[in-house]
This record gives C-alpha cells, structure tokens and sequence, in this order.
C-alpha cells in the first residue's frame, strides 16, 4: 500500500496517526481512500467544489504532484505521499 | 516635488545606520474596500514593510539583539540563534549582521521559497525542520541545538523573549497613538508569537483602557496564513497572554486570500498574507461600528508570496 504522510495539525482527525497506508492507483485515488477512512480530514483538505484547497500541496517523493498529472498521477505501492500547507508558496 | 539640489541635502540626511531606520512606518488609510461604511468609521493599514528588512520583524528582532547585548549574553564570540518562519530570520539576518553578530535559524523546509532566496543571499546559515511539523517543528528543533551546544549559542527564542514584545510596546504602540492624534478606538493585529499584539495593545491600554483589542487567528489547525498560530493547537509562546485581548476573530484562509487580492486591486497594496487576514478582522469590526478609528498591523508585503497561486484566483 501507498503511504501517505500526515503534518502535525492533521493528525487530529486521523487518530494521531503520523503515516496513513491507503489503496489507489493515483494520487486522486489514494487521497479519496484517505479521506474515506477519516472523513474529518475532508473539509480541511479540499474545497466547496471538491478541489485540493490552494495552500495545500501535495508531494509524491518529494515531487509536487501539481507538477507532475494531478490528481491523476500513478503511485505505487513503495511510493511515499505527503501532505504539507503551502505556508507561502510550498517546495517547488 | 523636490529639485534635484535639495534632493541631494535629503539623502545625505538620511545617511543613518540600518538599526535607526527600524520603524516609523506610515499609517495608510483603507478608502476603497471600506466604501461601504459611513465616513465616521476610519481603517487604517499599519505598513511595517517599510522597515528595512522588510517586515515587522525588524522591530523585535532589534530589540532582542540590543537587549542581550546590554545584559552580555549576545557576544561577539556567541551566534545568534532562533527558528523561524522566514521574516525574523530576515530581520536578524539584516541588523544582527549589521551590527557584527553571526546568525544561525532553524526555518521549516515549507517555508516559501522566496524567504529561502533571501536568506541564501544574505549569506545565512540555516537549517531546514521537516515541512510535517511547521513552526513548531522549527522551534523544537532550535530548542536541540540551544541546549547541545550552550556555549556557541545565544538562544533568541522568539516566543519566550519579553524583548519582543516590548519592543512593540516602545515603539509600535505610541507610534499608532501619535499618529491618530491620540483617535485610535481599535487595534487588530495576528497572532504569531503573539509579540505585536502584547506590546502595542499594553501600550494602547496603558495610554486609554477603553482602546479595543483584536486577535487574529487561522479558523484551523491546517491554515496557510504565514506567521499566524491556531493557538489552541499549536505550542503556546511564553509571552502570551490570552486575556489582553477583548476579542479573537477567526478568518479563514480562502478568505485572506480573497482579501489579499482585493488590497492589491482596489487598494494598490500588495501585501502579504497575514496583512490581508488582519484587513478581514479589520473589516468585521468596522462594520459594527458607527464611529470609530481601526487601526490593523500589515506585518509585511506580498513580494514574498509571489509564487503563490491564489493571487490569479477568479474571485
């Protein structure tokens, strides 16, 4: 399974756990199966229209999938995910 | 408009030290995103990106290094330690180097890559904290490398240092009262380690009690607003004191963004993020007002959130 990291002010609605192990095949899948497991975490990560809020990037192998395809991007099972706010623009 | 002779007699007058130009920021007042309210009601901007480094930051950042130099615990010999999330590390980089002290920050590997530029170019060492753990993680990890290594550290510690906020209490707060003629009736300020907003609102209530506090403050633990701290989750900073404030306003990040672009479209100032939550708050108590003199701290610019998406946002 894909594993997908959690920042510290998260971890309050996914049981204070650090890492989160998901299925999906993309990204879009991984998050969908993350947020179903703690639907808490839904409305801080994504907006009224169901896209990633502005300020939160996320990282496949320390690479913006936003550059890479999206929501849309393949993981693998060895692929680490991470989810950070972009306090001021985030890694590019 | 000044001919060119005097022009020259103007800057050779201004041939001061970088630590003297550290406040006497302009009050700018806000006309456009508060034409909505009745004349009596008056919101002004508090520009502290006209410090010399850029942001509030230059204020307690002068007042730490001045301070422990006086008491003999910054030395020469001793480097200037702290976290950060990119300005005061600026605001150290700038007048602790100007002043002939070495400088070392922990800055959270999320901070913008803008702040990084800077510091890089100031020649500063820093070390990057996990992006996981924000500022707290930054302040943790300072914290590890104060305490292994006592004897080459000078220890700022921001959130702890009452040199912070009283260097707001000396200079922003009676900065604010002379330049409303003594009017001011409140002042809005974000909480971050809490500095401005315990100095200058102790200053203010000392000079008029009836002077009202705003707290700003993210509606979340997971925000974008740089700088500003959700206190109840986040490591509470020893200078803090919940009680000074009258009222806590909670502004989402969505709509500090919002507000970001509309200071810069309809206002002409490009600010920051943390600027446009403190108009947000600034406009919520304005508008319950039928008088009054609304004063809200604009900690910095926007030329460092540049490469942010939000600004080409529809609405």
């Amino acid at each position: 399974m894909t594993t997908i990291r959690i920042p510290t002010p998260l971890r309050a609605y996914t049981n204070s756990q650090a890492e989160v192990p998901v299925a999906g095949a993309t990204v879009g899948a991984a998050l969908a199966d993350l947020t179903g497991r703690h639907p808490a975490l839904k409305p801080h990560l994504y907006n009224d229209s169901g896209e990633l809020r502005a300020f939160v990037n996320v990282f496949l192998n320390d690479e913006d999938v936003r550059h890479l395809q999206g929501a849309a991007t393949p993981v693998k099972d060895s692929d680490r995910l991470m989810i950070v706010p972009s306090i001021a623009g985030g890694r590019r | 408009m000044l001919t060119l002779p005097q022009f020259r007699v103007a800057a050779a007058a201004t041939n001061v030290a970088l630590a003297d130009l550290v406040g006497h920021t302009p009050l700018i007042r806000l006309r456009q995103i508060t034409a909505h309210l009745p004349e009596s009601v008056e919101v002004y901007a508090k520009a502290e990106w006209y410090n010399p480094s850029g942001s509030v930051k230059d204020r307690p950042a002068l007042n730490i290094i001045r301070t422990a130099a006086a008491e003999g615990r910054l030395t020469p010999d001793k480097t200037l330690l702290d976290s950060t999330s990119g300005n005061m590390g600026i605001a150290y980089a700038t007048l602790a180097r100007s002043l002939g002290y070495r400088v070392k920050l922990v800055i959270p590997a999320n901070a913008s890559p803008e702040r990084l530029a800077i510091l890089s170019a100031l020649g500063v060492d820093f070390v990057k904290s996990s992006p996981l753990e924000g500022s707290d993680g930054a302040l943790h990890a300072a914290r590890e490398l104060a305490a292994a290594h006592p004897d080459a550290y000078f220890y700022a510690n921001q959130y702890d240092n009452p040199a912070n906020w009283l260097a707001h209490y000396y200079s922003t707060g009676p900065e604010i009262i002379e330049q409303t003629d003594g009017r001011v009736t409140h002042f809005v300020a974000g909480l971050g380690t809490s500095g401005t907003l315990m100095g200058t609102g102790r200053a203010l209530k000392a000079y008029n009690p009836l002077i009202q506090l705003a707290a700003v403050q993210p509606d979340a633990p997971f925000h974008g607003l740089e700088g500003l701290k959700h206190m109840a989750t986040a490591v509470r900073p020893g200078i803090y004191d919940r009680r000074l404030a009258d009222e806590q306003v909670t502004v989402a990040t969505e709509a500090a963004h919002a507000m970001a672009r509309r200071l810069a479209r309809e206002e002409g100032l490009f600010t920051g993020v943390s600027a446009a939550a403190a108009a947000v708050a600034a406009l919520r108590v304005a508008e319950r007002l039928e008088a009054g003199v609304v004063v809200a701290l604009f900690p910095d610019a926007g030329h460092k959130y540049a490469s942010e998406r939000f600004w080409n946002d529809v609405c």
